[in-house]
């Protein structure tokens, strides 16, 4: 074992050195000078104002914008730090529900959601994205139908006229890469950027 | 189930298939020894390491030797990563003033990146350093995987070669593997990657006001450089907690289409390398041709359970497929693909939350773990682990006809077939034997996330993905406690070396016997009915020893399910 002492140390430090610093770093200059945006994050501004991150979904409440899907992300307790507690759409603490498909709590959930949704929009048929919280939590899609579900609150809310809101769904709905790769999407947080900006 | 669906998942395995050859000729090559376009770049640092370190490259070193050297350095990989988690508090380029991590997580993480397992126990943003990240777990990333690569191809050389006295020299391999092959393949996508959206900065987090005037701090880092060797290498450990569910980790469905084919890339490429330096390229075919019979039957049914949805749902008045846990740009079918690729090779990194898949969908890739990982693989170790199965069955073929079985020429004996035995065994012991005793342990069930057979499921994954060395996980199960991460550790550890040991064992036996020449009586190795009966052996093997743990956990869920019960905590 010993005659393989000083391989082995040689070797770590090595690549330590190569496939630790020198890659990552030399990645890095590459990604910073070619492609800035996309390397810090593909951030949204507004009047030079960060708005969000084009990737990244935000929590939605109010009436007058899309609202992204549930997410299961949590973040430290305000009350007590040592705890976590729900908050959606937490960036640095990304993550899923976990819940499994026979939990009673999962069905609960979905449950109260959709009936509070069916409320909303009675006789449309509900999109299972809008009551299903994503794998990371940070979903910025919908699926076009999500999106289109939600078209008469927002014009109600802005006091728009229902065809122009599903206009602006439309336009804003990405197809599927090359047409087979993917499904059809929403970004939400585009949408409602362009809501404000074009539909006030 | 739709047919775009369908023909995403076969325009995958097309581009899969595709790159099989030139990767297998070019990697016959690079551990030959031999020129390649990147030599003037690369043979000088080749050289200047092996003098720096005292090696000489074409010494052939005793099965056991080149075992010793592996184990050597993968002891030493450990304890650095260790000390660096152990001290990333006073260390440079912790921009977020990450605390040092607790010991038992540090041995987890630092067992689980040196075995290549990548089974996350911590929270990738809130937990790691960028150093820890970069210096760390990406250094890992990198030399597990060559460590997996050198240990296959010194396996393949005990069937090459004919009255030999060595294998190979694990530091040449293990350096080719690294500076000829996954180096060269992980800067071009991970510049890739950043074109497409994922970060790749030293700079903190940033924090921006929302529309509606909320506050959100967004997690970016030197991303592109680890997921890039993260999928290449099968490691599978995510910056972030979500790994390749978050955006940043996997911005679209072009990436995920790129990260799902370089999992399989080095796994599906050393099926070629055996065939070519065995001088019979069917040879590696027919491996390929049974691990592409056992994929493509777990796509089916993984596909068929997440768009079928959740009856349990749909009694609610939604229809669809299941979503819980799943992204919208990726869909059900993207999603089931990714998940039976990732544990078929050993992976783990995961697209959708596997917790919340359906019983049978999530039992696929439980199923694909407990087989050891032949599906492909993990980079050398599902070459290494198919051929163990491979001895059996010859073993098997040769007791059905009452003659001594013979592969490529050499005949296997008693030795062979007990260290195959021992290897396959290992496996079974360890997951069946942790997950028996963590259910009767309280400390252990009360990790446990969901009520029901799914909590049962829970332990049984976390103990299969780490002795099959995925790292996947139900993520319901809270493994960061001192229970879970020692015994994952140790089913880790065993899962790895116990394999490992015995397969250069073969190595080293196989590589000493004379070459036989074919005669009338010799078992074809490259046709149909060979690929039938390695199936046979593999899914009686695997079935025997799993199907009673299996009707436990997702199959008992799966008959819930569909009678329309659910199970309540504490109920």
């Amino acid at each position: 074992m010993l005659r393989h002492l000083r391989p082995a140390l040689v070797m770590i430090a090595a690549f330590t050195a190569i496939t630790g610093l020198l890659y990552p770093l030399a990645m890095t200059g590459v990604a910073q000078t070619f492609f800035p945006e996309e390397a810090n994050g593909s951030l949204l501004a507004v009047n030079g104002e960060a708005k969000g991150s084009a990737l990244i979904g935000q929590a939605f409440a109010g009436d007058r914008y899309f609202h992204g899907r549930p997410s299961a992300t949590l973040g430290p307790d305000p009350s007590d730090p040592s705890k976590t507690t729900a908050l959606p759409y937490n960036a640095s603490n990304s993550g899923g529900s976990n819940l499994g498909p026979s939990n009673q709590a999962l069905i609960d959930r979905i449950k109260t959601d959709s009936a509070e949704l069916k409320a909303q929009n009675p006789g449309v048929s509900l999109p299972i994205d809008l009551v299903t919280t994503s794998g990371s939590g940070l979903d910025p899609h919908l699926s076009p139908e999500a999106a289109q579900f939600q078209v008469p609150r927002v014009a109600m809310a802005r006091n728009l006229p229902v065809e122009r809101v599903h206009q602006l769904v439309t336009q804003n709905t990405e197809g599927r890469i090359l047409g087979f790769i993917g499904e059809p999407r929403v970004n939400v947080l585009k949408l409602n950027l362009v809501l404000d900006r074009d539909a006030r | 189930m739709t047919i775009n669906g369908w023909v995403q998942i076969l325009v995958f395995c097309a581009l899969v298939a595709a790159i099989v050859s030139p990767l297998g000729w070019y990697m016959t090559r690079v551990f030959a020894g031999e020129k390649t376009f990147l030599s003037p770049l690369l043979r000088p640092v080749e050289s200047g390491l092996y003098k720096l370190a005292g090696i000489d490259e074409r010494e052939e070193q005793h099965w056991l030797t080149y075992a010793l050297a592996m184990l050597a350095f993968n002891l030493t990989g450990f304890l650095v990563l260790y000390g660096l988690q152990r001290f990333q508090a006073a260390l440079p380029y912790n921009p977020m003033e990450m605390a040092n991590v607790a010991p038992d997580l540090s041995f987890n993480t630092a067992v689980s990146f040196v075995t290549n397992t990548n089974w996350q126990n911590y929270g990738g943003e809130s937990t790691m350093s960028y150093l820890v990240q970069m210096v760390g777990l990406t250094v890992q990333n990198f030399l597990s995987a060559a460590t997996g690569i050198a240990l296959a191809i010194a396996l393949v050389r005990g069937f090459s070669r004919a009255s030999a006295k060595g294998i190979g020299n694990f530091w040449a391999d293990m350096t080719r593997a690294v500076l000829y092959v996954l180096l060269p393949l992980c800067i071009v996508l991970a510049v890739v990657y950043v074109a497409r959206g994922v970060p790749q900065t030293l700079g903190a987090s940033v924090d921006v006001t929302t529309l509606e005037g909320g506050k959100q701090t967004i997690a970016v880092g030197p991303v592109a450089s680890q997921l890039a060797i993260k999928m290449l290498g099968t490691n599978g450990g995510g910056f972030f907690n979500a790994n390749s569910a978050h955006p940043f980790e996997n911005p679209d469905a072009l990436v995920n289409l790129i990260q799902m084919i370089s999992i399989f890339a080095i796994g599906a490429g050393l099926t070629n390398v055996f065939g070519r330096m065995v001088g019979d390229q069917r040879q590696g075919w027919a491996i390929l041709g049974a691990m592409a019979f056992l994929f493509l039957a777990g796509v089916s049914v993984a596909y068929w359970a997440e768009a079928g949805g959740n009856p349990l749902v749909h009694a609610l008045g939604v229809e669809g497929g299941n979503m819980e846990g799943k992204e919208v740009r990726f869909g059900t079918a993207m999603s089931a693909l990714f998940a039976v690729v990732t544990t078929a090779a050993s992976c783990g990194a995961v697209n959708a939350m596997l917790s919340s898949f359906m019983p049978l969908g999530g039992m696929i890739p439980l199923i694909n773990m407990e087989l050891g990982e032949i599906v492909i693989g993990g980079v050398g170790a599902g070459l290494y682990g198919m051929l163990l199965f491979v001895i059996v069955t010859m073993f098997v073929a040769g007791l059905m006809v009452g003659r001594t079985p013979e592969y490529l020429g050499k005949k296997i004996e008693a030795k062979e077939v007990k260290m195959a035995i021992l290897a396959i065994l290992s496996l079974p012991v360890v997951m069946l034997g942790f997950t028996a005793i963590a259910v009767v342990t309280p400390t252990a069930l009360s990790s446990i996330g969901n009520p029901g057979p799914h909590g049962f499921a829970e332990v049984l994954y976390a103990y299969v993905s780490g002795a099959a060395n995925n790292g996947s996980a139900f993520g319901s199960l809270s493994g960061n406690t001192p229970w879970y991460n020692l015994t994952l550790g140790a089913a880790m550890l065993i899962g790895r070396f116990f394999v490992i040991i015995p397969a250069m064992a073969i190595a080293g036996s196989m590589a000493a016997k004379k070459r036989l020449p074919v005669s009338a009586g010799t078992f074809p190795t490259h046709g149909g009915l060979f690929i039938g009966l390695l199936v046979g052996v593999i899914l009686i093997v695997g079935g025997l020893t799993f199907f009673p743990a299996l009707a436990l956990g997702p199959i008992v869920e799966h008959l819930s399910v569909i009678a329309g019960q659910s199970f309540a905590a504490g109920g």
